[in-house]
């Protein structure tokens, strides 16, 4: 159980996929402009990559392992990420037609957003079980709504902020990412294993 | 509440959040009595001196008006009357600056002094004790009373609440660092005044009357002590000197620890909060029967010579109080309405005394400069420490100048009270305060629009309903009707015989008629077809366009004298319901010399030619916008024929005249349109 | 044969989630378009067709169909920004064509000379005209979106735009105008000196 909650803080905070492994990038800049969008953004992304990281262990060891077809992993996984990303799709169109046009093209897009197919890799990698594939997938969701919602916060600041000329728009966000990651470093030896 | 009396007793004050302690210049004005001072030349009443509606005008220009004589009326509520400050006659009713930062106009009446002060029939009430609430509501109404500490918020309404007053708070903090008005007014009239209170009361009757005052008032406590020693539900609150403590709400959580709630009004609490003027104004207007007609104004700035509080009519123009307190003349000129916290710039110094103006301020350069010094924000939240909203004053500056509205509103914009503490604070001098104004106005704005939308788009929807049903009718109608024709032609009844002929009659007879007509409007027939003519060479001049270039110089020809033909009749209609029309000479002018034009224009020209000319010239520059060359000169000759015409008719019946001109104009848009369609028709053929 | 296999299992895989994905299709299906109400909100209500559809709520849903988003101009930059916020898109310079001042105005008739046709009452999309045939038309201010449309049909050219004049009511606080400053702390008396600070530290509970 310890083992799971470590996983768990693990992920979120000291190998957040966003500012420590640098993975999902492409929504953390183009959602984050307003706080709403991200917490929708974070919503879909959450529902995505557990059920991805969920559904790749299945596929990957009750199809493919047994038949020998590991060098598929990557197809395979894209395929049941799409799926997953469709599925998200039309669910979010049926309950929230606003979220839906705001997330706009970053909703099909988290198909090839890196840090889903990173989860679900990374899962088969680290050889986690069941419950710790989903955990990890669930996590690392957490981790990216945390500093994408964090992010969007602030960039909703600088908005109206008197930024000085060179430096507005993606570059102040830039230079604010960074920050961000050099706080997150901070966490690094958080967690210590006896 | 018993907790908050005995409190209140001990001199325990709650605290409220932020405040600062700008420095007080109330020594200025502070020792010296309140002045009586000499009529000035003119008094300027604006209609509206509240918060609300204003009155309708009672009085004309050159009436003779009596001291206290109502000058409005209205049933409204929210709109209080004014009264005549002095006995005089009304010499203008007018459209003149009016105290209010924006230095728009208003209407306002002028009242020249008589200096005889003669009074309106008093009726001075010996005890007021035996007056119910709602006469002295009445009185109070009639007599105009406004809050006048600031907002000017219609006492009557006020005081008028269904809930029961626990408490009613008396406002004499008066927190502004240079005002004393209210100060002098309690030294000099404290009995008056608690006679106010208890008038007040008698309409409230609450449970409680706390007299708030700030501790910087000694002379003006003692006083008031003195007379509220004996009754046992007053108590004189004296609280430390802090602003903005005579904030409404500020106060509220002062005295008692109640917090009105956001958007909600002190009333909710069970708290009624009054001015000190305002009691004495009340007292004046129920025992003496004198309505608002003169207030306590604080003349005070180191402009001034003799800074002093002065009892200045409503109606006064500054002008007058600045010259009675030996203004000197400061430049740039600066002069504040209201405190230095809260009060605006005065556009002009010809603006006059209202109800709500309880300080000039003439500061010399020195003392508030006029410049503005604004630098960026460092972030150093001080503000936010001293809001006394507990509102986050920086991040409101952020979002009102990148106009984010729904921010604004989501950080409490409209909880700002406008006092200016985040401001004085601030060391950036960043004029926080005039953002959320404008901030606010804009809002206020926004909020209107949508409102007019949303009827705008009610009427749209009613009207497009009501089409279709109408349309709906209209084809039941027509159907119903055609069945029952239908019906009652195959009953093969008598009636229906009759029916058969008697539409054959009316047939015949229109056939007949018809025919009469043609026969003898020579004149109809003629213009029908030359229409026809007209519409067959429109048709040609299209298709030579459209078929063969060399053929233009033709077609513009033909089109030329087609053109001619239409000037001419737009003439004929002109100059025939003029007089007898001169047509010889109109065809003579038709083959156009150049001396003739300057001929006609050198001579005099009546109002009826100009309008003609107007037409002319304005069909002239339509033509040459929308057609060729040709038309043109041909519209150049017609002008020179207007004229001419016009020159031979020497009586002009104004009213034929405005006819013609109108057909004039419908005739001369026809044909632009008619020019226009045209040529979109060619260029697409082409 | 292991080729023949994996193809056999990513077609498998293949069928199995586009029968799942077209059961959902179905399942979630949406119908109606609520965004035609909200972008209908933001737009002015004008109605007055400069963007070539006959009032707003056809703009809006033509906006939704995916047209343009720049072309109401009397709700000018802030109903563009508005829009583009709720479609998620960018902000769009308000169309050249359809650019005009949008000042808020009122129509007026001249009522001299006024010919009693009716036909700017035909015209008019929010029913702000009274008047009858052969008699003189008069317009209500207060209902009168300023929409120009009945300035066309007027065969005597009557009908004038005019601004609505600023009054104290609707006059916003002008920023370079209204000057007033705070006092100068440097400028004061000594007997208060020991009242400078800008906080509430002071005893409260005496």
């Amino acid at each position: 159980m310890v083992d799971y909650l470590l996983l768990l803080v693990g992920t979120v905070l000291v190998n957040n996929f966003v500012l420590v492994k640098f993975l999902g990038l492409c929504p953390f800049m183009g959602v984050s402009s307003r706080t709403e969008t991200a917490i929708g953004m974070s919503f879909a992304t959450t529902f995505v990559m557990t059920i991805a990281s969920l559904l790749s262990y299945l596929v990957n060891n009750y199809i493919l392992a047994p038949l020998g077809l590991d060098y598929l992993m990557t197809m395979a996984f894209i395929l049941v990420i799409a799926v997953v990303v469709q599925f998200t799709e039309m669910v979010v169109h049926k309950t929230s037609a606003n979220l839906y046009r705001t997330l706009g093209i970053f909703l099909p897009l988290i198909t090839t957003n890196c840090a889903v197919l990173g989860v679900a890799l990374l899962n088969i990698y680290q050889q986690h079980n069941f419950f710790e594939s989903i955990i990890y997938g669930f996590g690392a969701a957490l981790g990216f709504s945390l500093v994408l919602i964090m992010f969007s916060a602030m960039r909703e600041k600088l908005a109206s902020a008197d930024v000085p000329m060179p430096f507005k728009g993606p570059a102040i966000a830039l230079i604010t990412a960074g920050l961000m990651s050099l706080a997150f470093m901070g966490f690094t030896g958080l967690i210590k294993l006896q | 509440m018993g907790s908050i009396l005995a409190r209140i007793k001990q001199g325990r004050w709650w605290k409220f959040h932020g405040g600062i302690h700008p420095p007080e210049q109330k020594f200025l004005t502070m020792h010296k009595p309140i002045r009586n001072l000499p009529l000035p030349k003119v008094l300027v009443l604006p209609l509206k001196q509240h918060i609300g509606q204003k009155g309708d005008i009672q009085v004309n220009v050159g009436d003779n008006v009596l001291k206290g004589q109502p000058l409005t009326n209205s049933p409204h509520p929210m709109a209080v009357p004014i009264h005549a400050p002095t006995s005089g006659i009304i010499t203008e009713i007018k459209n003149t600056l009016v105290a209010h930062p924006s230095g728009l106009s208003e209407l306002c009446i002028f009242i020249k002094p008589d200096e005889k002060e003669e009074w309106v029939a008093r009726h001075i009430c010996q005890d007021y004790k035996q007056l119910s609430a709602q006469e002295i509501l009445t009185k109070i109404t009639n007599a105009g009373i406004a809050g006048m500490g600031g907002a000017g918020f219609p006492t009557n309404v006020k005081i008028n609440t269904k809930v029961a007053t626990k408490f009613l708070i008396i406002n004499a903090a008066e927190c502004e660092p240079y005002i004393t008005a209210d100060d002098l007014l309690m030294r000099e009239h404290s009995s008056e005044i608690v006679d106010g209170i208890k008038i007040l009361n008698k309409v409230l009757s609450a449970e409680q009357i706390l007299i708030a005052i700030e501790d910087n008032k000694p002379e003006a406590i003692k006083a008031l002590k003195k007379v509220t020693g004996s009754l046992d539900n007053f108590h004189v609150c004296v609280i430390p000197t802090i602003y903005p403590t005579g904030g409404e709400k500020q106060l509220i959580t002062r005295l008692t620890g109640l917090e009105v709630p956001q958007g909600g009004l002190p009333s909710a609490l069970g708290i009624v909060v009054q001015n000190v003027a305002t009691c004495f104004a009340v007292a004046d207007a129920v025992i003496n029967d004198i309505p608002l007609i003169r207030r306590v104004v604080t003349v005070t700035g180191k402009a001034l010579e003799k800074p002093q509080n002065v009892w200045a009519l409503l109606g006064t123009p500054i002008k007058h109080l600045l010259t009675q307190c030996g203004y000197q003349k400061q430049s740039p000129e600066h002069l504040i309405m209201g405190g230095p916290m809260m009060g605006f710039s005065l556009p002009s110094i010809d603006i006059s005394i209202t109800k709500t103006s309880n300080c000039i301020l003439a500061p010399s350069t020195k003392e508030i400069p006029k410049d503005n010094n604004e630098v960026d924000c460092i972030r150093c939240g001080q503000c936010a420490d001293v809001c006394p909203s507990q509102l986050l004053p920086q991040e409101l500056q952020w979002f009102a100048k990148a106009k984010d509205h729904d921010q604004l509103q989501k950080f409490n914009l409209f909880d700002c009270i406008e006092c200016g503490a985040c401001a004085y604070v601030c060391p950036s001098q960043i004029p926080l305060v005039h953002y959320y104004r404008i901030a606010k106005a804009e809002i206020r704005q926004q909020q209107q629009q949508d409102l007019k939308a949303e009827k705008a788009k009610a009427r749209f929807e009613a009207r497009k309903q009501r089409l279709a049903q109408e349309k709906i009718k209209r084809e039941e109608k027509h159907r119903k009707a055609a069945e029952a024709r239908k019906a009652a032609m195959n009953s093969n009844t008598a009636q229906a015989k009759d029916a058969k002929s008697a539409v054959a009659a009316a047939l015949a007879r229109a056939k007949a008629k018809k025919a009469q007509a043609s026969d003898d409007n020579n004149d109809k027939k003629s213009q029908v077809s030359a229409a026809i003519a007209r519409a067959k060479a429109k048709k040609q001049a299209k298709d030579g366009i459209a078929t063969n270039k060399t053929t233009t110089a033709k077609t513009s020809d033909r089109l030329t004298k087609e053109k001619n033909a239409d000037d001419q009749e737009v003439l004929d209609s002109i100059t025939s319901s003029n007089t007898e029309t001169t047509k010889p000479n109109t065809k003579k002018q038709n083959s156009n010399d150049n001396n003739n034009e300057t001929a006609t224009k050198e001579k005099v020209l009546t109002k009826a030619e100009k309008i003609a000319l107007a037409v002319a010239k304005a069909k002239a520059k339509k033509a040459a916008e929308n057609s060729s060359t040709h038309h043109t000169d041909s519209n150049l000759n017609s002008i020179d024929n207007d004229i001419n015409n016009q020159n031979n008719t020497d009586d002009i019946n104004a009213k034929k005249q405005r006819i013609a001109v109108a057909v004039a104009k419908a005739k001369a848009k026809k044909q632009q349109q008619s020019t226009e369609s045209k040529n979109n028709q060619s260029k697409e053929s082409s | 044969m292991s080729i023949l296999i994996a193809i056999l299992v990513l077609g498998g895989m293949c069928l199995f989630f586009g029968a799942l994905l077209g059961y959902a299709a179905v399942k979630f299906k949406v119908e109606g378009d609520p965004l035609v109400e909200q972008l209908d909100a933001l737009l002015p209500q004008t109605q007055c067709g400069q963007c070539g559809y006959p009032g707003c709520k056809p703009y809006a849903q033509a906006i939704a169909n995916g047209e343009a988003i720049n072309k109401c101009a009397p709700g000018g930059e802030d109903t563009i920004k508005k829009i583009a916020n709720l479609m998620g898109v960018d902000v769009q310079p308000l169309d050249e064509s359809h650019a005009q001042d949008n000042t808020p105005k009122v129509a007026f008739i001249i009522e001299e000379d006024c010919i009693g046709c009716t036909k700017c009452i035909q015209a008019c999309p929010v029913d702000a005209i009274i008047g009858a045939a052969k008699q003189m038309h008069t317009i209500i201010a207060d209902e009168c979106t300023g929409c120009d449309l009945c300035v066309a049909p007027c065969p005597v050219d009557c009908i004038k735009m005019i601004p609505i004049a600023q009054t104290t009511h609707n006059w916003q606080w002008d920023l370079n105008r209204i000057n007033v400053k705070t006092i100068d702390a440097d400028d004061y008396s000594n007997k208060q000196s020991n009242n400078v600070k800008t906080n509430t530290t002071e005893e409260v509970n005496v």
